[in-house]
C-alpha cells in the first residue's frame, strides 16, 4: 500500500472531497482518508444551498436535489409570517440536496480524477518535524500506520482535531456553538417549494426552527438552539418535540439527526508549515444562518488552487500557504462571514418584541433595493428602541461590518 | 467524572468542537473521552443537543 502522497486529505466532507479533486485534477498524488464507514452518512445537516452558490462549482446532477426552493418564509414569534419571495429572498432561494449522494458523488469526483480513497481509517495524530507537518498517523482497522505528504489538509468538520494536534487552538466557544437536533419527517402538510424559518425565545432561544422541504409532504424539521442557552429539559431535541407535537402532531419521523455548527469568527489562521485547514474545520460556516456547504467547496477549491502552485514552487511554508488565508478572508465569502457575524451578535440579543417588530417592519418595506445596508438601515429607523438596545458602539460595529 | 450514554448520543461531535481541553474524540460511532486530559468543566454536558453526557461525581 502506498505510504507517501504529495497530498493527505484528513475528512471526506464536501471540503475535503473538493480539495482533493483539485490537487488530483493538477496531477498531484493524493489520499482523502474519511474515519466513517459511509461518505456522507450520518448525515449532519439541514441540506440547503443557495442555487447561485452551489452553481458557482457545480451543475446539480440526478439525485443531488430533493427539492428546488422558490420562496423563504420567515415567521415572526406572533405568528405573523413575512414571505421573502425569490428577487427578495437572495441565497435562501435554492436546493435542498441529499446529502448522503451529493458527498458521496464529490468523493467519487475526487477518486475519478485520481485520488485514492480510505473509509474507516482516522487520523489520529500528525507526524510533526521540525515545527512542519508530514502528514498523519492513520488507524486502519485497528493498526496504525504512517503516511507521509507534502502537505496536509485538515477537513475535519466540526468535530476538527486535526489543526489542534498541529498547535491551532480550534475550540468552538462554548456560547459560539450552535446546537441542533433534526428529523426527516413525511406524512406533513408543508408547501414543498418554500423553506420556513421560525425564530422567537421561546421556540429556538438564539437560533431558529426551520423546515427544509425534501419533495411531497416531507421534510427537514430542525431546530438550533445558542450554546449558552441549553439546559436540561430545553435542549434542542426538546424544543424540537415541542414544535412538532404542536406543529405536526400526526408527522411520522424516518430519521434523527444531531449536530453542532459553530457560529464563532474563523479560526485567526488557517495556514500551517504544510497545513492549510478548510471548511467547518476552519470555522468559516456562516454565523447567521449555520451553513457551512458552500463555504466548505469554497476553501476546498481554494487550497487545492493555492497549494498546488505551493507544491510545485517546491515552498509549502506557513508563508507560501498564506495566499489562501488571505484570498478568502477578503473574498465575498470572508466579507459575509465577518458582516453576518455582527448580525448575529445583535439577533441573538433580540427578545420576542423586538422580534415581532422586526419582521412586521421589513415585510412593509420596498424590498426593491435589497441589500443589507439597506435592511438594517430600514430595520433601525423603523425599530429606534433597538438602536438604543445595541448602543452607540454595537451600531458602529454593525454598520462598519456592512 | 463525564459519562456518555450511548443509547442517547447520536455521536454528532457539537461536544468535540467545544472541549477546550480536546479531551473528547468520536471515533466513528462512539464518543471517546480521555479521563487524564478532561478537567471536569461540563462544558461538553452543557451544549450535547440531546442529553447524553452526564457529570458524576
Ligand atoms: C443540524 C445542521 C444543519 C445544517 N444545515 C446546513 C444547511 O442547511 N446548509 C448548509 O450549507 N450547511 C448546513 N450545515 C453545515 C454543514 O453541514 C457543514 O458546514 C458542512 O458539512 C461542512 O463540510 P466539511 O467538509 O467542512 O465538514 P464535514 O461535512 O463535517 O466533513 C468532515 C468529515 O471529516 C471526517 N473526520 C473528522 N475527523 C477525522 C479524522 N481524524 N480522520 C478522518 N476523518 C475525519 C468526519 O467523519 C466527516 O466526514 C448544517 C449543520 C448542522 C449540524
Ligand atoms: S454532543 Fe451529545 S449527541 Fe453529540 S456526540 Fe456529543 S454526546 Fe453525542
Ligand atoms: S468536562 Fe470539559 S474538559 Fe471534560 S470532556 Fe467535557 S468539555 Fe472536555
Amino acid at each position: 500500500m502506498k505510504r507517501e502522497y504529495d497530498v493527505l486529505v484528513v475528512g471526506g466532507g464536501p471540503g475535503g472531497a473538493f480539495a482533493a479533486k483539485t490537487f488530483a485534477e493538477k496531477g498531484h498524488s493524493v489520499l482523502l482518508t474519511e474515519k466513517r464507514p459511509a461518505i456522507g452518512a450520518p448525515v449532519r445537516c439541514a441540506e440547503g444551498v443557495g442555487k447561485a452558490l452551489m452553481h458557482e462549482f457545480l451543475k446539480p446532477e440526478d439525485g443531488w436535489v430533493a427539492a428546488e426552493i422558490e420562496k423563504a418564509n420567515i415567521i415572526a414569534p406572533d405568528g405573523f409570517t413575512m414571505e421573502l419571495e425569490p428577487e427578495k429572498a437572495g441565497s435562501e432561494v435554492g436546493y435542498v440536496l441529499n446529502r448522503k449522494v451529493f458527498d458521496r458523488d464529490l468523493v467519487w469526483m475526487a477518486a475519478g480524477a485520481g485520488a485514492d480513497v480510505q473509509v474507516k481509517t482516522r487520523a489520529v495524530s500528525p507526524i510533526m518535524e521540525d515545527g512542519a507537518v508530514k502528514g498523519a498517523i492513520l488507524n486502519q482497522g485497528g493498526t496504525t500506520h504512517e503516511v507521509r505528504a507534502g502537505l496536509t489538509i485538515a477537513a475535519d468538520g466540526v468535530e476538527s482535531k486535526f489543526s489542534r494536534w498541529c498547535g491551532i487552538d480550534t475550540t468552538v466557544p462554548f456560547r459560539e456553538i450552535e446546537t441542533c437536533a433534526q428529523y426527516l419527517m413525511t406524512g406533513i402538510d408543508i408547501d414543498p417549494n418554500a423553506t420556513e424559518f421560525f425564530v422567537g425565545n421561546s421556540i429556538a432561544p438564539g437560533g431558529y426552527v426551520w423546515i427544509f422541504p425534501k419533495g411531497d409532504k416531507t421534510a427537514n424539521v430542525g431546530v438550533g438552539v445558542g450554546g449558552d442557552r441549553c439546559k436540561p429539559g430545553s435542549r434542542p431535541v426538546d424544543y424540537l418535540n415541542r414544535f412538532i407535537a404542536r406543529k405536526f402532531p400526526n408527522g411520522k419521523t424516518l430519521e434523527l439527526i444531531a449536530g453542532g455548527v459553530s457560529v464563532c469568527q474563523p479560526l485567526s489562521c488557517t495556514v500551517a508549515n504544510n497545513l492549510m485547514v478548510v471548511g467547518d474545520a476552519a470555522r468559516v460556516s456562516d454565523p447567521l444562518t449555520g451553513g457551512g456547504i458552500y463555504a466548505a467547496l469554497y476553501t476546498g477549491k481554494l487550497a487545492g488552487d493555492v497549494g498546488s502552485k505551493a507544491l510545485e514552487d517546491g515552498d509549502t511554508s506557513t508563508q507560501a500557504l498564506m495566499p489562501y488565508d488571505s484570498t478568502w478572508r477578503s473574498s465575498y465569502l470572508g466579507k459575509a462571514l465577518e458582516r453576518n457575524y455582527q448580525i448575529k451578535e445583535v439577533f441573538i440579543r433580540l427578545s420576542d418584541e423586538d422580534l415581532n417588530a422586526i419582521v412586521h417592519s421589513v415585510s412593509k418595506m420596498n424590498l426593491s433595493d435589497f441589500n443589507t445596508l439597506n435592511l438594517i438601515k430600514n430595520i433601525i429607523s423603523a425599530n429606534p428602541k433597538l438602536a438604543i438596545k445595541l448602543g452607540k458602539a454595537g451600531l458602529k460595529t454593525l454598520l462598519d461590518s456592512l | 467524572m463525564i459519562e456518555v450514554h450511548r443509547e442517547i448520543c447520536a455521536y454528532c461531535g457539537c461536544c468535540v468542537s467545544v472541549c477546550p481541553e480536546g479531551a473528547l474524540e468520536l471515533v466513528d460511532a462512539y464518543l471517546d473521552i480521555d479521563m487524564n486530559t478532561c478537567i471536569d468543566c461540563g462544558i461538553c454536558v452543557r451544549v450535547c443537543p440531546l442529553g447524553a453526557l452526564e457529570a458524576k461525581k
